[in-house]
């Protein structure tokens, strides 16, 4: 009954450093239907932007797999590997950094056409007709079309990024906080073609973010990350009524909403986030976490299923049994 | 609603096409220090190609005892060596060589140290390891003992020459295209580059390469000069173009002794070099900003 | 909507020479001029910020509230920045005409700022105890002991213990980095401290961990805040008074409630209809069309914001809008409202 487009098994990516193996990302797992956005929303060094690219295998995943449309993506050769990335994208977070400064809006969005070539035996007018075309989709206008990156503002540059992803006619896209390097106004805009995209074309979504208003308004599930694991996966209403994971209530209550009065006291943390440098086998979070039971410092919390649909990653909670509120500590 | 579009796109890629090394040329021509460096550069061209065809090697060799060391005058605007020989068709007719050398070694250094330097830049790990220690054998020697190594084994010949020189500047080139590579490849378009399915080697020379280059082109126009100068002193020690050549950089040294009294000597061949290498620097400089499509003003 | 505006002026021109002023801008114009173009970053800002009061500038990349705060400090890079007129008068000094050293003896004294970056302004090669004891000993009269002393109390009171003082800014994530600023800020009991967006390069709940030490160490001290932010949430947590930036003038300015809850000016508007709302999944956002004005070609008769705005006239291109007070404290610059029964949709603020 449900249409899976993508299937990911035990992710993990591991880097080097100097001073230890940095657990990136620990075993993810998770699928996506066809049609649907995932929010990934977790705090910077939680993982997210290196599951996003371990998906594409841009960086080549530790071990795990990832099934885009039952296809094994980390063991596709390299012209194997060719043909996914048509139908797999990613928009970059800064449009600053990710279009290249040299070229011009025509040839930046005609390289991915040119490079795969998707017209078979088209002229540089065919080229250019469909780059038109693309601009007029992401609403750049025409009379840009020879224009460089650095004469356009930030939302036109994320813009083209899009086109070039879309010139690929993609089935997914991973957008790697697409919106947050831009100002409010532009940004309200960019959301808005996103979803139109997505209605029009039919696209899957994983959305990347730090910004938890964006996510809510955007995906239909949400991933809350911390330090390379899922701590909590639930529909997005569902994640937003009734949060269970501690960090995901912490990381609700700070968000600050435009309202006098909006914003009652936030639930404090201790610390900061810690390192992800080879982690002990124990829950992530218990060193900052506000409650403590049985088991958090003795084994990484397995994600269950508590109810429906909604999947959470804690010592204290269990089907039908939430003792988190009894355990509270100073 | 096509054919309007058709039309539109016919215009805009005439009008892109045009654009590009126009704006570049539009650019360069603008900025006074380029022009000028363009100018005394292509001058420099036109009287090798004169002294290709006017002078004759006897015309710059044969020697005149009667007419030695004589102060500049209009029979001869640069004076006369010690074997009475005229300057002025000396230098000229040396210009073949010393720009050959100029333009060659440097050539030879830039290329070879840029590819290397990207790849080890670029790929990093064991690869960046081997380049770069390799590269940093190469720096440790004297530039002028792995000349001397190189015409030796090679055999004392221009090209032999240019080749000593060029590989004596690629260590530089190699550090300095590394450097430049390190910074542009963690910018994001390369991961996009990948993710439209570019090769690794596609991407290193489309999209990190062009934006690489203007610590290249700067150094490169900065070597010029230099590697004049190092081919003189080869020259000078009997490993570059043998001695009745007009080699600037050898003429210099060759007139050395006589400094005191005939000091022209030096100063003519010099102010060709110092008007070589700073014509190179303002065009380099030029040109670099002219490619730059973000100094567009 | 009563407008007797002419009076209300008046009013708040008296208003403003109350002792408890500590900061006051008065038609401030500052202009950028790169190659023969003039920048129009600042055209004509004026405000005033109360004794432990804070007031936020709000508005878009652009704007001109960084150039703003920087003239306050009088550290307007010159060239190419010229600051072409208005009065800033910090604590009954004239910013704009003091010496160089006189100016040295106020910054960091009466007045300091935190930057948007943690991460750039500390020094990498000093201790955070050094630092914070360097600002102490440029403008107090204590021997060296006595400033580390104080520096270790500082971090105390940001919340890292005293002991880091001897720790490099490496060794510190960005969180505690900006409290380090904070602290380096906060060192010398200033009367006003100007932050420009001290929080956006933050985590979220590093965020809310920061604003809150901020709103403590305000109260404790009795600070006056400027807060420069682009988020309406940040403002709505942080601020008693609001001033929203167009195009380097002030739109709509008021109390946090006037400006908030009756919204009047249709930028202000669009700005809170851009924003996803958190207890409604399904709203349409309805972001404001178009792109910031090209502040060298700002329009010299008319609403900078025109060609943006649904609400529109013809009366908006020929009529530059002035300032216009719809009740004591809450002012709006926008021509429509001369139109008697004007007023915009506004915003659902469920």
């Amino acid at each position: 009954m449900s249409d899976i487009l993508l299937e990911v098994k035990d992710l993990k990516k591991y880097f080097k450093s100097p001073r230890g193996t940095v657990h990136a990302v620990d075993g993810v797992n998770f699928t996506i239907e066809r049609g649907r956005t995932l929010g990934v929303v977790g705090e910077s060094g939680c993982g997210k932007s290196t599951l996003g690219r371990s998906i594409l295998r841009l960086l080549e995943p530790t071990e795990g797999c990832v099934l885009f449309e039952g296809k094994d993506i980390c063991t596709a050769t390299r012209k194997e590997l060719k043909e996914l990335r048509k139908d797999m994208q990613i928009i970059f977070q800064d449009p600053y950094s990710s279009i290249n400064p040299r070229k011009t809006v025509l040839e930046l969005i005609a390289e991915p056409i040119k490079f795969n070539k998707l017209i078979p035996n088209g002229t540089e007018t065919d080229i250019e007709n469909r780059v038109l075309e693309l601009m007029n989709i992401v609403g750049i206008d025409e009379r840009l079309i020879n224009a460089y990156p650095h004469e356009l503002d930030g939302g036109r540059r994320q813009r083209i990024g899009i086109a070039r992803a879309l010139a690929l006619n993609p089935k997914f896209i991973v957008c790697d906080e697409p919106v947050s390097a831009l100002d409010v106004s532009i940004q309200a805009q960019v959301l808005n073609l996103l979803r139109k995209l997505q209605r029009e074309m039919g696209l899957t979504y994983i959305f990347i973010t730090h910004d938890l208003s964006v996510v809510n308004y955007f995906a239909d599930d949400i991933m809350v990350m911390y330090l390379g694991q899922v701590v909590e996966k639930a529909p997005s209403e569902e994640l937003f009524t009734n949060p269970m994971h501690p960090y995901t209530k912490a990381l609700l209550s700070a968000i600050l909403v435009p309202k006098v009065n909006g914003n009652p006291e936030h639930i404090k943390l201790r610390g900061e986030v810690t390192s992800p440098i080879d982690p002990p086998d124990e829950c992530r979070f218990a060193k900052r976490c506000n409650y403590i039971c049985e088991g958090c410092r003795d084994s990484t919390p397995p994600l269950v299923e508590v109810s429906p649909n909604h999947f959470v990653a804690c010592h204290c909670i269990k089907p039908g049994e939430n003792t988190l509120h009894e355990t509270i500590v100073d | 609603m096509s054919k309007k579009n058709t039309t539109a796109s016919r215009l805009s890629s005439q009008y892109q096409k045009e654009n590009r090394t126009a704006m570049v040329w539009k650019r360069l021509k603008a900025n006074r220090g380029a022009f000028l460096g363009l100018i005394i550069l292509c001058i420099m061209f036109l009287l090798m190609i004169y002294s290709f065809i006017f002078i004759s090697y006897d015309e710059i060799s044969a020697i005149d005892s009667k007419n030695t060391f004589q102060d500049p005058s209009w029979e001869h605007p640069f004076g006369t060596d010690e074997m009475g020989r005229d300057m002025l068709k000396r230098t000229i007719y040396g210009s073949r060589y010393s720009l050959a050398v100029a333009f060659g070694a440097v050539g030879i250094g830039m290329i070879i140290g840029t590819f290397l330097g990207c790849i080890a830049g670029y790929y990093g790990g064991w690869v960046d390891n081997l380049i770069m220690r390799a590269s940093d054998v190469l720096s440790s020697l004297p530039g002028t003992l792995l000349g001397m190594v190189i015409v030796t084994i090679l055999g004392a010949k221009l090209i032999n020459l240019i080749i000593a020189v060029g590989v004596s500047c690629i260590a530089g080139f190699i550090r300095m295209a590394r450097a430049s590579v390190l910074t542009v490849k963690a910018n994001e378009y390369v991961e996009s580059a990948r993710a439209i399915g570019m090769s690794e080697f596609r991407i290193i020379f489309t999209q990190v390469l062009p934006n690489s280059l203007s610590p290249l082109i700067v150094t490169a126009t900065a070597r010029m000069a230099t590697a004049v100068l190092s081919a003189a002193g080869l020259s000078f020690l009997g490993f570059g173009v043998p001695v009745p050549n007009p080699e600037w950089g050898a003429l210099i040294s060759g007139s050395r002794n006589y400094l005191r009294f005939a000091p022209h000597l030096c100063y003519f061949p010099g102010l060709f070099i110092m008007l070589m290498a700073f014509s190179c620097a303002l065009l380099g400089d030029g040109l670099r900003d002219a490619l730059d499509p973000k100094l567009n003003k | 909507m009563s407008m007797k505006n002419e009076n209300a002026v008046v009013e708040q021109q008296v208003t403003e020479l109350d002792d408890d002023v500590v900061l006051d801008v008065k038609d401030l114009v500052v202009q950028y001029v790169v190659k023969k173009q003039v920048v129009e970053a600042v055209n004509g800002i004026s405000f005033s910020l109360k004794k432990g009061k804070a007031i936020g500038l709000v508005g878009e990349t652009g704007a001109g509230k960084t150039t703003t705060a920087l003239a306050i400090m009088n550290l307007v890079p010159d060239p190419p920045g010229i600051i072409k007129s208005g009065t800033i008068n910090v604590c009954g000094h004239d910013m704009l005409n003091l010496e160089p050293s006189q100016l040295e003896k106020i910054r960091g004294k009466d007045i300091s700022m935190i930057f948007q970056d943690p991460m750039t302004s500390l020094n990498p090669v000093m201790t955070v105890g050094e630092q914070i004891a360097e600002s102490v000993r440029l403008h107090e009269n204590v021997n060296k002991q006595q400033a580390i002393q104080r520096a270790m109390e500082m971090l105390e009171l940001v919340g890292i213990p005293g002991e880091r003082a001897i720790d490099y800014p490496h060794q510190f994530s960005g969180g505690m980095k900006q409290r380090v600023v904070i602290a380096i800020a906060l060192a010398c009991n200033p009367r006003i401290l100007i932050a420009d967006e001290p929080t956006t390069a933050l985590d979220v709940t590093i965020q809310a961990q920061v604003l809150s030490m901020m709103n403590d160490l305000k109260e404790k001290f009795n600070t006056a805040l400027l807060m420069i932010t682009h988020d309406l949430g940040v403002v709505a947590k942080m601020c008693d008074d609001v001033a929203v930036v167009y195009a380097g003038r002030v739109i709509e300015s008021g109390t946090l409630e006037d400006v908030f809850n009756q919204t009047m000016h249709p930028y202000t508007e669009g700005l809170f209809n851009s924003l996803p709302n958190i207890g409604k999944r399904d709203t349409e956002l309805k972001p404001i069309p178009g792109l910031m004005p090209d502040p060298t070609k700002l329009p010299k008769v008319g609403c900078a914001f025109a060609d943006r705005c649904r609400y529109a006239t013809d009366i908006c291109r020929e009529k530059t809008p002035e300032p216009r007070f719809v009740s004591d404290t809450h002012m709006i610059a926008c021509v429509r409202y001369d139109e008697p029964d004007f007023s915009i949709e506004g915003w659902q603020n469920e």
